[in-house]
């Protein structure tokens, strides 16, 4: 060790410290993040183009040859050929078209009420958290109960009584799905509440509703679109389940799961009509889970000893 | 003196995230037998790591890297199998530490959790023997009403009691080392000394050395023959505590003890906190690891790192202010 | 531990409650005069005036309500619209299928949940934890009722070796003859919550083996297997008492599902027949029933993890969560 150490005039003079230049990192955009996150796991990038595909696909149903509602008992039942790729259903339409437009109603349910159930969910998490005390407490307590509730029982009882359509479906999906994301945008909400920008902020004088927009909102973004992407799954296969048992999408109109629902009839006969909408609909929510889960565990502060 | 256990050049690194953290950084030193050494240092500085090691309970993602000795009797328990550590564990060499109340099942009985480490060591013995073992070792570390307690619950307990626990779990099977990792921190003052001293007398009654792993060098002056300072990884200075107390050479140490609070100096003198943060171990500095908060930082101490030097037969430092040259240089330039 | 019984009651009779209001206010609100399905043109006004008044239909919601409740306590549910018979035998007929179904459904999940999940936890990222977690999320995200399809499929119409629906083979009243109508609903019904409850129980073996008695434990020389065993185990498998609990909704809205494809003669199917034809005091009695079980359940959940847990066991009223 000796040999090497070269020893100058100054080597023992006292050392001149720089000052060390607190260099303030750029907030990355919570998108970008998530993007660089999602680049690097090769399940969710499969996830993503899987989704890409199905959405593409879906919206370019239009471009099919076949109307998706039109009766024709001649080519009823057929098997898979070069003219229908999935074959067609008891009522002679091509099934490979069906499940295009299928896809459109549960992807546009999915989608639809996902965006209803953040909305109302974030609202509620976040001012229940932001307010706290009694206001809190109550509305926690409400949140609660929504939580336990049999929702797909009460779903179905709701359905019931409300005119069927999708305007309705969505409504009903998200009012019995808010819970849980209202839950997770106050726990965040609450611990965001002490922190020291916020506190400053709030001390300077801005306004509650300023706060909440520009600080806390901004800040919980990341477990929102983990709930999102959940909420999306979950939405789709709650739909299938209720259009599965005729409360959903009403006839003409098919979603995946109706397009089971007619399915069941053939099962014994003609099982395939019975595996497309199925395969799509686990792909679908497959696909949205995983990416919520991998998202949640990349967004997780990491704790590094 | 024979020596219990030799470390010689342990180096232990974690792969994390963001790279290979150096935790500790080729570290020798010794125990003897029946002897009492504190470990001191920041909390991060690989002290507890240390403790690990020697129980063999680094884990993935942690290594302990090729080239580590750990002589215990001498063996090299370094390079041990998974079922020759569970014969160590618990018999030659016990742990305890710093949280009782997370390091006790809190679901499973008190009796029920000393009896395990007898139930692994012990020759068979009947049930009648262990229990009655398990009761004399409570009375041993002052609990008085030892059989109820064996059918309590950790949460029964108030945070004395439960460290005096995790003693009786350490000692039952009498091991010749404890390790105890800041065993006193989570308590309140009253009670740290009072676990010190019951500590203290049990060794003397099992004959067993203490390795006792602390930030606080306020509890060791009492307690411990020989003090090791650790920072950022690396043994900076070791000697009998009345060298380190009273003789300290490295900037490191002498900074610890200004924050010591002590009653035999002017109360008019400020308690001192160490400026700054320990280094990233992840890209440790090639220098000297306290260079940055050093206040007697010279040119050389961010180049170099210092070579361990003897100030007497029991105390040894790592610091470029040893250096004859250092003097000089430093007047030179003053 | 007596105090925390009494607010767990007390607890229970609240929700009770609201379920009751609720499931009332299905009857009351339901579209149509309620009082239409009891009168009939033929009668002059006087009579129906009488029907009305004695069925209480002219009164006031709240003391409807009371009326209804009381009853309701002695076990009187109405009438079923569709076939004017009493509401609750039928139901106390039916009631016995579904909880056979949801009981053995109950058991199969924690039969295989528990191992694979231990497993997987302890095992994290091998290759095989890789396979059960991949398996749990195809679980998690398959429609059951899709699957009870492919299980029909797969073992009714190709291999023809389980029969796809019903709980009898006509003239057959042996108990195997019903286990083997009982295959495919149970597994349909599982699948959900097995992969729930892998993930979940994987989630707290990893987060139990990062807790430090478990270094208390191999300190004292602990082999792997007894740490797993005896110290893991039993802390991983108590909150899922809770988790069994909370997971009672779904299952309750699940037996709903797979009765309907497997046409299982439970509660469930009733209720579907009875939405169908819009026989409100059927799908009122269905969701006091279902909320019934759903409340004792919990109830039972809630108190079976108290006696088990000695921290809530012993702690007392300051030991509640």
């Amino acid at each position: 060790m000796e040999n090497n150490i070269v020893i100058t005039n100054d080597s023992f003079a006292k050392l001149e410290k720089k000052k060390t230049v607190e260099v303030s990192v750029e907030r990355q955009s919570v998108w970008k993040d998530i993007w660089k996150e999602l680049r690097k796991n090769k399940v969710a990038m499969v996830s993503v183009v899987l989704l890409a595909i199905l959405i593409i696909a879906v919206l370019l149903a239009p471009l099919s040859p076949y109307d998706p509602y039109k009766l024709d008992a001649s080519q009823k039942l057929q098997g898979i050929s070069s003219s229908h790729w999935f074959g067609t259903d008891e009522y002679g339409r091509d099934y490979f078209t069906r499940t295009l437009y299928g896809g459109r109603v549960s992807l546009l349910v999915g989608f639809m009420s996902m965006i209803m159930t953040v909305v109302i969910g974030t609202s509620l998490g976040v001012f229940s958290g932001y307010v706290g005390g009694k206001v809190d407490m109550f509305l926690m307590s409400f949140t609660d109960i929504f939580l336990a509730l049999p929702s797909m029982l009460l779903m179905v009882i709701l359905n019931t009584f409300l005119k069927p359509g999708l305007p309705t479906l969505i409504v009903v999906l998200s009012l019995f799905s808010w819970a849980s994301v209202a839950r997770i945008t106050r726990a965040e909400t609450m611990s965001l509440k002490e922190r020291d920008f916020v506190v400053a902020t709030q001390n300077l004088g801005a306004s509650n509703f300023r706060v909440i927009v520009k600080h806390i909102i901004p800040n919980i973004l990341g477990p929102v679109i983990v709930a999102a992407s959940l909420s999306v799954a979950n939405a789709i296969l709650m739909e299938s389940s209720l259009s599965f048992l005729g409360l959903g999408v009403q006839i003409p109109r098919a979603s995946w799961g109706s397009m089971l629902q007619g399915a069941q009839a053939h099962i014994l006969d003609y099982p395939l009509l019975a595996v497309y909408p199925g395969v799509m609909i686990l792909i679908t929510v497959l696909s949205f889970n995983l990416l919520g889960d991998i998202l949640r565990n990349a967004l997780e502060p990491k704790i590094v000893e | 003196m024979n020596n219990l256990l030799e470390m010689k050049h342990v180096a232990v690194n974690f792969a994390a995230y963001g790279g290979t953290v150096q935790a500790v950084r080729d570290i020798s030193f010794s125990i003897e037998e029946g002897q009492t050494v504190a470990l001191v240092g920041e909390s991060g500085c690989g002290k507890s790591i240390t403790a690990k090691t020697i129980m063999g309970l680094v884990k993935k993602p942690g290594k302990v890297m090729e080239g580590s000795q750990i002589i215990f009797e001498g063996t090299d328990i370094a390079r041990y199998s998974s079922k020759e550590w569970r014969k160590f564990r618990g018999k030659e060499c016990s742990m305890i530490f710093q949280d009782a109340l997370v390091s006790l099942n809190p679901t499973m009985k008190i009796g029920k959790q000393i009896m395990e480490s007898l139930d692994n060591h012990a020759v068979t013995t009947s049930k009648e023997e262990k229990k009655k073992k398990v009761i004399d070792m409570l009375k041993l570390t002052g609990i008085a009403d030892a059989e109820k307690c064996l059918e309590k619950y950790p949460h029964e307990l108030s945070g004395g009691m439960r460290q005096r626990i995790m003693i009786a779990i350490a000692l039952i099977s009498h091991p010749k080392l404890l390790i105890a990792d800041e065993p006193t921190t989570s308590l309140d003052v009253t009670i740290q000394a009072q676990i010190l001293a019951e500590m203290k007398a049990l060794q003397k009654k099992l004959n067993m050395a203490i390795l006792l792993i602390t930030h606080d060098l306020g509890i060791v002056a009492d307690v411990a023959d020989k003090i090791v300072v650790m920072y950022a990884g690396k043994i900076v200075e070791e000697g009998t505590v009345r060298e380190i107390f009273y003789h300290p050479v490295h900037p490191y140490t002498k900074a610890l003890l200004n924050s010591v609070p002590r009653l035999d100096r002017d109360g008019k003198e400020m308690l001192c906190t160490i400026e700054g943060n320990i280094p990233d171990m992840t890209n440790p500095p090639k220098g000297c690891a306290f260079c940055e908060r050093c206040p007697h930082a010279m040119n050389i101490c961010a180049q170099y790192m210092p070579e361990e030097k003897t100030v007497s037969s029991s105390h040894r430092a790592s610091c470029w202010m040893m250096d004859e040259r250092a003097a000089k240089g430093g007047v030179a330039h003053a | 531990m007596w105090k925390y019984c009494l607010k767990k009651t007390a607890q229970v009779v609240i929700v009770m409650i609201l379920i009751s209001f609720f499931s009332f206010a299905i009857v009351y609100f339901a579209p149509g005069d309620i009082s239409d399905m009891y009168v009939n043109p033929e009668m002059t006004e006087e009579q129906k005036a009488n029907v009305i008044a004695q069925l209480g239909l002219d009164k006031s919601m709240t003391e409807q309500y009371f009326a209804w409740a009381k009853r309701a306590v002695h076990g009187d549910l109405g009438v079923s619209l569709s076939n004017k018979s009493a509401v609750w035998p039928q139901f106390m007929q039916r009631l016995p299928a579904t909880i056979i179904l949801m009981g053995s459904s109950m058991i199969l999940s924690l039969l295989l949940a528990i191992p694979l999940g231990l497993w997987s936890g302890y095992k994290k990222n091998s290759w095989l934890d890789n396979l059960i977690s991949s398996l749990a999320y195809m679980g998690m995200s398959i429609p059951s009722f899709w699957f009870g399809m492919l299980l029909i499929i797969v073992f009714a119409a190709v291999l023809k070796v389980l029969p796809s629906s019903g709980m009898h083979t006509v003239g057959n009243v042996s108990a195997f003859d019903t286990f083997q109508h009982m295959i495919l609903p149970c597994i349909t019904l599982s699948i959900g919550h097995v992969a729930v409850y892998i993930r979940y129980i994987r989630a707290n073996t990893i987060g139990q083996l990062s807790e430090e008695y478990v270094l208390t434990a191999e300190a004292k020389g602990d082999s792997q297997t007894k740490i797993l065993f005896r110290h893991v185990l039993k802390n991983t498998l108590l909150p899922i008492i809770t988790l069994m609990g909370m997971n009672l909704a779904s299952l309750v809205c699940g037996s709903f599902i797979v009765e309907s494809v497997f046409g299982w003669p439970g509660i469930g199917t009733f209720a579907m027949s009875a939405i169908g034809s819009r026989d409100y005091p059927v799908i009122m009695a269905y969701v006091m029933l279902s909320g019934f079980l759903l409340v004792v359940g919990n109830f039972i959940a809630d108190l079976l993890y108290a006696f088990v847990d000695p921290r809530i066991k012993r702690g007392g009223a300051s030991g509640g969560k």
